[in-house]
């Protein structure tokens, strides 16, 4: 290994000479203790490097070792319900090993090399494959087949498939290229810069549903899309991307928890075991893969954090599977970007940040897509990508939440005021919007309700009509208002208090099928609009908001899944309405 | 020997560099003998082959170029601890203030410590009774959390944290439990209305005081609270203690940052705070917690004045990112008289969740909890309308709300100083107050309970 000299320390940035060879983004290992480190510029024979540890006790004269390879992550059987540092680095083994709590220079492989897997193969000796293609599969968890894919890059014959029970090390088949013998193993290696290859990429047609009313009625995310979540702290950022990691349906979670609280990854580690998914009833961690680099960990490594866990959701991307990945917080990443650029005496761009700010947080979001694989089978894959944002001080035209708002199709504005009413998931419906609603329209109505998107629409144009309404009433006071527009307020009122808000920490209410949203909406909605034609033969709008299935209607969140109960509210307004119109008209009366 | 060097060739605020330097190393503590034999104390900042920038805590006033001598300890800041380490008094960079002798030590510890795997926390979810109705029963604490104190200058913070140490206690359990408290540049009326208080009820004896005080070196405040908390992580992890940290003021700390970054001659962030504050700042917070089979635990209370009470101040901004939620004080109700001045709408505890229900505190605390918020919410919005339209112009649920907010603020935010309010008390207090709202309007409360505890009049 070739080897270069320290000549300066500042935090997190060590500058060596004697580098000549070193390529940008190498991995080098710094001084006697080997601490991990990554080339990120060359100037002659001098190499600027970021490292992923603490550099106390490092200084001049020390060696830096050049490893001659980048920064990479290995994928293979054994992710799945791991959790590991910003460098792949396993925690839960470190924690055995170091104890509890993180010492520097640590090396440890990021898979398990003795545990056994039990590989099924899917080809047979003599069969042409290409890359991407499954060699076999191995159950790595009751919810996920692993399988062993034809590395990017090989193609040919297969000369020898094995099967049984392996190591990820042992080599499990062989392929016959037009120059050599290539032997595959369970893991290989990816550099964390690089994107995996695809085969082409497709519009995002399917919803990705999440269970979250507001969310998926509202501001619907796709499969393969792109969303953020910006807001100031306290308005449930963390609340509502954990509510996603757990409810959403895709089938692999990859969750990086990038420089935020060391609590909330033992709130994860805690509650996955224990949440079952809703879809196959088998527990949460048995889907999810944890990068966990917590904002007391190393800053360098916080930067590395987004790519390792992009390149582990790309990979069982490329499996076919629809993959989720979210990171909690992109800001946290910018500003680790922002501190070794200000080590470095970069020029700086907005607020600090390097100018190259928005062009890597586009690269980011841009990973993400739904896919056709590599792979003869031509299967298809979705990695969805959800950011939090925690701007300074809840301020929007923050460069990072702009430059992510440039990419991104699906926004939803965390509202501290409605936070502070205890509103959550407290996601403000006049700013959000998401640009997916037209694409999953199709899906929607084949799957959903025809009129899902309409109904959608009608609520919006409530909303919306609130706020002007509510706008006149603070002005010039509620009595100024027609019977109708108070109706309106009530209704939309309804529409904010029993269907948009939802308890995450409430066992029924923190998840709703898209189904029951409909469902719930359909019946809100219908109370309204009778509520109208009742005003139009001349009922008054107490009797109205008198009705007791109104109590109903607040309840039907807590309502089980399942069409009777939710139908039997329905109904129950029509009969409600019914009763009142046969009533004689008090008002009349009156008159 | 240390080797001595007599290179001093810049001397810019409180960075002295020295130049033909040899096995030096990043983080490395500097011991500097001024003209005279006054030693001060640093710390390596940034070194490279020919020099070292070191930042220099004490100040440095009466150092010169010339004759300065410079001598590298060979490691970084320490802490020596013990048991002794319990009830004594110590300054902002570790040296006993309080006439009494040095600390034997038993372990010297590195004063940064290591960040805690999160594989090995443990989720805090001990309810801690601080007897305060505002805190236990709108944002309870639990142990393991960190919760600031969000103030401004001149309002009651202290007297709320000293309230809070003398009578916080978990439920149902008599534990070993210390008080850590780190000053950062408050005066030393504030510092001595602390130690007077823990004097008067005995919590001197299971305290450790850093005082920085105001007229000490900027510098200093730098290391201090990383005094405090290594000396938390001491009691709780080696020593099984639960240990409540009370780091006052985070403002003074920030500043002190500040000035070091413009001596450097760093690229600013926002408003002149140095781009890696929340990395800083972070790196002391997350040393509160719990930790998976250990017993003791770090409960963290830093407190903070917000410059002109703007909570999107830098300080209060990344503070509230990293920390789990916060207590905010508010100059209005103090204004109006009322103690502990405690504003519940921006206030919030992010690990109330798992501190409280059956069990814990009672089972329908989560649910009266969300529906006073809602309640006082409600309240103060037709309080404003009232403001602008008169209060004829309201409905009458309105002036219910209205009148909620009232009694709210005047009955179960105000309380004494001295006065412990048990959870059950505070529940029972709350409900009180809901029973003036209609049962229909109480939507954020589960039906059983309504049944249970506002039963529908026949």
């Amino acid at each position: 290994m070739k080897k270069g000299k320290i000549i300066r320390v500042a935090g997190p940035l060590v500058v060596a000479s004697d580098c000549l060879g070193a390529k940008m983004y190498d991995m080098v290992k710094i001084g006697e203790l080997g601490l991990i480190g990554e080339v990120i510029e060359l100037k002659e024979d001098l190499a600027f490097i970021q490292v992923y540890e603490d550099t106390t006790g490092i200084g001049p004269e020390e060696p830096v070792f050049l490893t001659g390879k980048p920064l990479s992550v290995e994928l293979g059987p054994g992710l799945i319900s791991s959790i590991y540092d910003g460098i792949q680095r396993p925690l839960d083994v470190i924690r055995k090993r170091e104890g509890d709590f993180i010492t520097r220079g640590i090396e440890l492989p990021p898979l398990n090399r003795e545990k056994k897997w039990n590989f099924a193969p899917l080809v047979t000796k003599g069969q042409e494959v290409k890359e991407g293609d499954f060699l076999g599969e191995v159950e790595e968890t009751p919810l996920v087949k692993h399988k062993i894919m034809v590395p990017v890059g090989s193609a040919g014959k297969i000369v020898e498939i094995k099967k049984g029970s392996l190591s990820i090390e042992e080599v499990v088949a062989r392929i016959q290229a037009p120059k050599e013998v290539k032997d595959v193993k369970m893991f290989q290696t990816w550099s964390i810069r690089r994107n995996r290859r695809v085969h082409e990429r497709l519009m995002p047609d399917e919803p990705l549903t999440t269970g979250q009313r507001v969310i998926d009625t509202l501001f619907p995310l796709a499969k393969g899309g792109t969303g953020c979540v910006p807001g100031p702290f306290g308005s449930g950022k963390t609340v509502v991307q954990h509510q996603l990691a757990k409810w959403s349906d895709a089938q692999i979670i990859v969750f990086v928890a990038c420089g935020e609280r060391g609590n909330e990854i033992a709130d994860l580690l805690l509650s996955f075991p224990e949440l079952k998914d809703p879809h196959t009833g088998r527990p949460l961690l048995e889907r999810t893969v944890i990068i966990a680099n917590t904002s007391n960990m190393p800053v360098a490594a916080r930067e590395a954090s987004i790519y390792t866990g992009m390149s582990i959701a790309e990979y069982f991307r490329d499996m076919g599977y629809s993959v989720a990945l979210m990171a909690d917080s992109t800001s946290r990443w910018a500003e680790a970007l922002r501190e070794i650029s200000g080590r470095m005496e970069e020029m700086p761009g907005e607020e600090g940040y390097p100018a190259y700010l928005a062009s890597r947080i586009a690269e980011f979001y841009e990973r993400a897509g739904k896919v056709i694989c590599l792979g003869s089978d031509r299967r298809q894959g979705a990695l969805s990508v959800m950011g939090a944002v925690s701007p300074p001080g809840g301020d929007l035209s923050d460069p990072v939440v702009q430059a992510t708002l440039k990419v991104v199709k699906v926004f939803w504005a965390l509202d501290d005021k409605l936070a502070n009413t205890r509103h959550f998931p407290a996601i403000n419906w006049l700013l959000s919007y998401s640009l997916y609603v037209e694409n999953i329209k199709n899906y929607m109505n084949n799957n959903v309700a025809e009129e899902f998107i309409s109904l959608r629409q009608e609520a919006m144009e409530l909303l919306e009509e609130e706020s002007e309404l509510q706008e006149i009433a603070r002005l010039v006071g509620v009595e100024s208002l027609s019977t109708k527009e108070r109706l309106t307020l009530e209704s939309t009122r309804s529409i904010r208090e029993d269907f948009l808000h939802q308890n995450a920490f409430h066992p029924q209410d923190t998840y709703t099928s898209l189904r029951k949203q409909y469902l719930m909406l359909r019946t809100i909605l219908h109370f309204h609009n009778s509520g109208l034609k009742a005003l139009e033969e001349e009922k008054s709008l107490e009797e109205i908001l008198a009705l007791g299935v109104r109590e109903k209607i607040s309840k039907m969140k807590f309502l089980p899944e399942g069409e009777s109960d939710l139908l039997e509210v329905y109904i129950e307004i029509d009969n409600a309405f019914k009763e009142l119109l046969q009533k004689k008209g008090v008002s009349e009366e009156n008159v | 020997m240390y080797k001595e060097y007599l290179t001093v060739s810049n001397i810019v605020g409180p960075l002295v560099i020295v130049e033909k330097i040899r096995d030096v190393k990043f983080g490395e503590l500097v011991e500097i003998e001024a003209v005279g034999g006054s030693l001060r104390r640093g710390t390596v900042l940034d070194i490279s082959t020919e020099r070292a920038v070191v930042q220099v805590f004490e100040g440095t006033i009466g150092l010169d170029v010339a004759k300065s001598r410079v001598r590298f300890l060979g490691h970084s800041q320490q802490l020596g601890v013990s048991e002794e380490i319990i009830g004594r008094i110590f300054d902002g960079s570790g040296r006993p203030k309080d006439h009494g002798p040095q600390i034997i030590a038993k372990k010297m510890i590195d004063i940064n410590g290591n960040p805690i795997n999160p594989d090995a926390r443990d989720y805090p979810s001990e309810f801690i009774q601080t007897g305060i109705s505002s805190i236990d029963g709108m944002n309870p604490l639990v142990r393991g959390q960190k919760l600031p104190l969000f103030s401004g200058s001149g309002l009651p913070h202290a007297r709320i944290a000293a309230q809070i140490a003398r009578q916080a206690t978990v439920l149902g359990k008599a534990e070993k439990f210390a008080v850590v408290f780190g000053a950062m540049g408050i005066t030393f009326e504030e510092a001595n209305f602390f130690i007077e208080d823990f004097r008067n009820t005995g919590a001197l004896e299971r305290a450790v005081l850093f005082l920085n005080l105001a007229n000490e070196p900027t510098i200093e405040r730098i290391a201090t609270p990383r005094l405090a908390l290594t000396c938390a992580e001491y009691l709780a992890f080696d020593l099984d203690m639960h240990v409540l940290v009370i780091l006052v003021d985070m403002t003074f700390y920030a500043e002190a940052l500040r000035e070091i970054a413009a001596a450097r001659k760093e690229v600013p962030g926002r408003r002149g705070y140095p781009g890696y504050l929340y990395t800083d700042l972070a790196t002391m917070y997350e040393r509160a917690g719990r930790i998976k089979d250990k017993k003791g635990s770090i409960t963290l209370i830093p407190i903070l004045t917000m410059p002109e009470d703007d909570k999107t101040h830098p300080i209060a901004d990344l503070t509230g990112y990293i920390t789990e939620g916060q207590i905010m004080i508010s100059r209005e109700i103090h204004r109006k008289g009322i103690y502990p001045p405690i504003d519940v709408l921006p206030s919030l505890s992010r690990l109330k969740d798992k501190g409280i229900g059956e069990g814990k505190t009672r089972e329908d605390h989560a649910d009266v909890l969300n529906q006073l918020f809602a309640c006082y919410a409600r309240g103060k919005e037709a309080r404003e309308l009232a403001l602008i339209l008169g209060e004829a112009a309201l409905s009458d649920l309105d002036k219910l709300y209205l009148e909620f907010a009232e009694h709210y603020e005047d009955e179960f935010v105000r309380q004494g100083e001295f006065e412990s309010r048990s959870i059950n008390d505070t529940l029972e207090l709350g409900w009180k107050l809901l029973h003036t709202i209609p049962r229909a309007e109480l939507k954020r409360i589960r039906p059983e309970y309504l049944e249970k505890y506002y039963p529908e009049k026949k």
